[in-house]
């Protein structure tokens, strides 16, 4: 059974409140991926549309979309695990490839947050967690991440300092990145100026700066089987490995709480398929959906030992320039978080990565690209790694 | 609570409905579920979980079925003693229904054989939290007189 490779990447901007229907926002990444791909809609044998349902007012969009896209009658289905859900349709359009039931298959993931109201979308994020006994006590995903940060800072010392260093890097490449929904500046003199929006608290220890922002976006991963990829695609970008993994929902049920399990689990699985070790990444795209997520993404994938993830950012290795370089493309951070979107944006920047193509984002030679994507906190996690 | 269905124009026969776990939290997303004696506790002052009568798996949040052995044999045991602070956090936005108990400190208990996630007493100042200090779990009514429980000094 031969490979599996990437042949097209498409993502529409990420953007605050689309003009826009959700069948139309998906259109924007899927036009952008068949135009990388320089194939034809005919050519797709099968669709997989992510997102996460409790956003959506339409019931079942993957047959809407499909249809809209001009996909039909091939079969369409639907792939859900909150933010990480378009990584988990890779996973699964990898194996349908695999089993030779399919050829050819896009992954469309979208989110249009803006479809409900910003507190109505805090009151679903809070329900990704235990809605049983856990919800009741008015949680939100800012005070799950930051209950990791504060078991993280009292175990390694770790700093809200470090952390604003994850958000200053992550702007640094938002700034040159014309998808991103936040492309201003962000300065360490931000987080301790109490003039400045960055620095207001959301959940202690986490300040705005520390958390990405809700966006509209959608994205579009085309995969095709190594007989097609070789034929249809000039510069097929291979899936090496790939590792998923889940958690206990309810925070009384882990045993980590200076890391996530899932990344731990996933990334051990995706290198052991790949036959490689975390030295020989060299770019990733991690889920920092808060900074401190970035900092622990970094020990569980092993970049650093635990607890010396501020060491990492603190000598500047995740920069472009540096050893492991991370989120070059402004990460969700900047990028924004359309959740459905976002797993099929970070696999498209690693990919542009590993083309030679990512502009003034990219990274010198890389040969072989990671992405970290996390469902709700901690709950789902995917590792994909992909090599030239 | 009781409840009435019709379909067609044709009436159902009435059935009791157990909703009372729509008393827990400052906000219940859910009304119905077998370890609803928890709330019967909770009345009686009590913060209970559940142990597996046949593998002796502790679990809280209290389950009605045993992930370790399926076996659904639970006996309840009470929450007693104290327990570490592993984590907080101190909430400045909460979900829609949370806006007048802000703002709030959320946290995670360790006992040993189980943990507990819940509310920190607002008789304990944020200041005065760290990580590894022991706290007791203790029945509470909430200002909207739901049912809860919250985390105190010993």
């Amino acid at each position: 059974m031969g490979k599996v490779g990437i042949i097209g990447v498409g993502q529409s901007n990420f953007v605050r409140g689309y003009a826009g229907s959700i069948r139309e926002l998906a259109f924007e990444g899927f036009k952008e991926a068949i135009e990388d791909a320089r194939i034809q809609t005919k050519d797709i044998d099968a669709s997989i549309v992510a997102s996460a349902p409790e956003y959506d007012k339409q019931r079942s969009p993957a047959g809407v979309i499909a249809e809209y896209l001009g996909l039909v009658p091939q079969p369409t289905f639907y792939i859900e695990s909150i933010c990480s859900s378009s990584s988990m349709a890779l996973r699964v359009a990898y194996s349908m490839i695999k089993s030779d039931l399919h050829d050819v298959i896009a992954i469309i993931g979208f989110q249009k947050m803006s479809e409900i109201s910003s507190s109505e979308s805090q009151e679903r994020m809070g329900r990704g967690a235990d809605i049983q006994w856990e919800s009741p006590f008015g949680t939100m995903m800012p005070a799950y991440y930051a209950m990791y940060a504060r078991a993280h800072m009292a175990k390694y010392g770790t700093t809200g300092e470090d952390l604003a260093k994850i958000r200053v890097k992550a702007a640094t490449y938002g700034q040159i990145n014309d998808k991103a929904v936040y492309r201003k500046p962000v300065t360490m003199e931000m987080f301790t100026d109490p003039e400045s929006n960055m620095s207001a608290t959301v959940a202690k220890p986490l300040r705005v700066g520390d958390c990405c922002a809700n966006a509209d976006g959608s994205s579009c991963i085309i995969v095709a089987n190594e007989e097609k990829a070789k034929a249809m695609c000039d510069k097929p970008v291979w899936i090496l490995g790939l590792g998923a993994a889940s958690e206990a929902v309810n925070m009384a049920g882990r045993d980590l709480l200076t890391g996530l399990n899932v990344a731990i689990e996933a990334g051990k699985e995706a290198y052991k398929m790949a036959g490689i070790a975390p030295k020989d990444i060299d770019v990733a795209e991690v889920h920092d959906c808060f900074t401190i997520a970035e900092v622990m993404a970094y020990e569980n994938l092993g970049f650093a030992k635990p607890g010396e993830g501020k060491d990492l950012i603190a000598s500047k290795e995740t920069y472009k320039e540096g050893g492991i370089p991370v989120n070059v493309d402004g990460g969700l951070l900047s990028k924004g978080h359309p959740i459905g979107a976002t797993g099929g944006s970070q696999i498209r920047t690693i990919v542009l990565q590993l083309r030679g193509e990512a502009g003034e984002m990219q990274v010198e030679d890389p040969d072989v690209g990671l992405v970290h994507n996390i469902g709700g906190v901690g709950l789902y996690g995917n590792v994909t790694i992909l090599g030239r | 609570m009781e409840m009435s269905l019709s379909w067609g124009g044709e009436k159902m026969a009435k059935r009791e409905v157990d909703d009372r776990f729509r008393k827990f939290g400052t906000v219940s997303f859910t009304a119905i579920t077998k370890t609803n004696d928890f709330i019967s506790y909770l009345e009686k002052g009590k913060v209970m979980g559940t142990k597996c009568k046949d593998c002796g798996a502790a679990y809280f949040p209290p389950r009605s079925d045993c992930s370790k052995c399926l076996q659904s044999n639970m006996e309840w045991f009470e929450v007693s003693g104290t327990g570490r602070l592993l984590s907080f956090s101190e909430l400045k936005y909460g979900p829609v229904g949370f806006e007048e108990d802000l703002p709030y400190t959320i946290a995670l208990l360790d006992y040993g054989d189980y943990k507990v996630f819940g509310r920190i007493s607002k008789d304990i100042a944020y200041g005065d939290l760290d990580v590894g200090m022991e706290l007791k779990t203790e029945f509470t009514t909430l200002p909207n007189g739901q049912l809860s429980y919250v985390f105190k000094r010993p």
